[in-house]
């Protein structure tokens, strides 16, 4: 009798956690997986996004293989993914052992320092803009150097530069903040065992912190890659995809061709490509991530 | 005993050169914000090529360019639209992600199918918004959702899966016994749920309320399909959609900008130990 009860009080439960569960389901596959199952079948089409359009089969996926301002936007995507990463991760490191040392004002440091990573992209591009258009120039005039006497943002080969130097500015900030935790979890007692053994300056970071701290490297570095092959914002506030088409993130082709350039069903298909490679640097995230669950 | 003193005295001693050297970093981070203020305050007229003329400070410190900026970027409706749209989804989202974790966490080891819905929501995380985005702008048109309400909804669905996962590693901390005691007190699960797990939740849903925020009110993507046409704008949006009328008016476009970071500058000021905190829990995590 009692277990009767009680075993109809469980599936009370259940039905009452069903009923939490399912409306936050439906809500997710109405908004995230019916838009990811359309987008792929439009990946099929010609949809121009208005109008009648046909199933095309494979041809989507063939001529974006062959087509050189889609291969041209990957390069240009993954060469400032990983240029960014690798600055941002060695600048936030130095940051992050500097702020984390013995220095006065430290929390009023890492507070300002931390301030680029409340900021929007969008705003910071256009602040960043006027500065490559009007004060860099002016600046290389004045020391007379040739490169910087032009703006970057009107050469096609060094417009990616500044995409870099803004996307990093911003992302340093939390980078460095989340190897400052890291740090944390270093105990003093290694420091001062490698101390009495002569492990100070560079060897003590090579063989001391750096080991120590590598589960938040690898995990700032998946992150970092994973963030900025989305890079959009900056992309439309400081070059909206020029010189010459040579700073078009994927993401911004995807936007710009995809909504406003009739590419509806071919942008589709770079989408689904684009969306396998976010898929296996996510599964690399998810991996480092358990690994550093069981080490902690 | 020299070696114990020495590392006594390196503990205690503050390291100057570095302190130094972490000042003068800082003008990384403040030079564009100076340049952003200076600029804003200016008029046309005193920019001049050089850039120490560029970069001096005002004659005159003049708020006609912020007055002007308001008006051309709706300030007043702009600023409204990006409050409402962050604090529903802030609100949304605690409420909906923390009963889903609930439901998720605590059922998934014993049901098969919470696992996997917890796995199936997770996997939201590897889409990324470029592939939605289009099918999202025909699905909205339909819905007659291409206006604030559908930004929202989006952003709930969005940051789903991140502040799911995060809830449910939150909730391993707390303790079964809670529940249970709810339980044999007669409660439901509703109000189990409302009365013990929710409050003690707080922790977390700092961190999900700032991480949530920060991502909502920085936002240009989402309110640029969704709302593009709605004549309302975001903050961000507002700036994008209005540069054709700052043309070469830098003044005007510059104080436009701070009057965009300001909000969020307020913000960090006040609440910052709570953003980093809630930052570093949850990237950690």
């Amino acid at each position: 009798m009692k277990r009767q009860m009680q075993s109809r009080s469980i599936g009370r439960k259940d039905k009452t956690f069903l009923a939490m569960l399912l409306p936050i389901m439906i809500l997710f596959f109405l908004f995230n997986t019916l838009p990811l199952l359309q987008g792929f079948a439009y990946s099929f089409t010609n949809f121009r996004g208005f109008g009648s359009y046909n199933f095309v089969g494979l041809r989507n996926y063939v001529n974006l293989f062959q087509d050189d301002r889609i291969g041209h936007s990957y390069q240009f995507t993954f060469l400032v993914a990983i240029v960014t990463t690798i600055i941002v991760n060695v600048i936030s490191l130095v940051l992050a052992i500097g702020l984390n040392s013995k220095i006065r004002f430290k929390s009023t440091l890492r507070g300002i320092y931390f301030i680029p990573a409340v900021l929007g992209g969008l705003v910071i591009g256009y602040i960043f803009n006027f500065f490559f258009t009007y004060i860099l120039p002016a600046f290389g005039q004045a020391v007379g150097s040739a490169t910087l006497s032009s703006s970057f943002l009107s050469n096609p080969q060094l417009a990616w530069i500044a995409v870099v130097i803004v996307v990093a500015w911003q992302s340093i900030a939390m980078n460095t903040i989340i190897y400052i935790s890291g740090l944390q979890t270093v105990p003093q007692d290694v420091y001062e065992a490698g101390a009495l053994d002569g492990a100070t300056g560079w060897k003590k970071f090579k063989n001391l912190t750096l080991p120590l701290i590598m589960p938040f490297v690898t995990i700032n570095m998946v992150l970092c890659m994973k963030n900025f092959l989305m890079v959009f914002d900056q992309i439309m506030s400081l070059t909206k995809g020029g010189p010459a088409q040579s700073t078009e993130s994927i993401s911004y082709l995807i936007y710009n061709n995809g909504l406003g350039g009739g590419q509806f069903g071919y942008q589709s298909a770079n989408a689904v490509i684009f969306f396998v490679i976010i898929v296996i640097i996510s599964l690399l995230q998810l991996k480092f991530l358990g690994s550093k669950e069981e080490q902690l | 005993m020299n070696t114990d003193r020495s590392v006594n005295r390196v503990r205690r001693r503050t390291n100057w050169p570095i302190t130094i050297l972490m000042i003068i970093g800082c003008v990384t981070i403040f030079f564009p914000l100076y340049m952003t203020v200076i600029i804003a305050f200016k008029k046309p007229s005193e920019m001049t090529n050089d850039i120490l003329g560029a970069l001096q400070p005002p004659a005159h410190w003049s708020l006609s360019n912020f007055s002007e900026a308001m008006k051309v970027t709706n300030f007043g409706q702009t600023l409204g639209y990006s409050i409402l749209i962050t604090l529903c989804t802030v609100v949304l989202s605690v409420i909906i992600h923390s009963l889903a974790g609930y439901a998720v966490g605590r059922n998934m080891a014993r049901k098969k199918f919470y696992k996997f819905a917890y796995f199936y929501m997770l996997s939201g995380m590897f889409v990324p918004f470029a592939i939605l985005m289009m099918p999202e702008v025909k699905q909205a048109a339909l819905l007659h959702l291409a206006n604030w309400g559908g930004v929202i909804i989006l952003y709930v669905v969005f940051f789903m899966p991140m502040n799911m996962l995060l809830y449910v590693g939150y909730l391993k901390n707390i303790p079964m016994a809670l529940e249970e005691a709810a339980y044999v007190d007669g409660a439901g699960v509703w109000s189990t749920f409302w009365h013990v797990i929710f409050p003690n939740m707080m922790p977390m849903h700092a961190t999900v309320a700032v991480l949530t925020a920060l991502s909502a009110w920085n936002d240009v993507m989402t309110p640029l399909v969704m709302m593009g046409g709605s004549g309302a704008n975001t903050l961000p949006l507002a700036q994008l959609n209005f540069q054709s009328q700052f043309s070469t008016n830098y003044n005007l476009a510059f104080a436009s900008y701070l009057l965009a970071l300001i909000p969020i500058l307020i913000f960090y000021l006040i609440c910052q130990k709570q953003i980093i905190n809630g930052v570093v829990n949850g990237a950690i995590k």
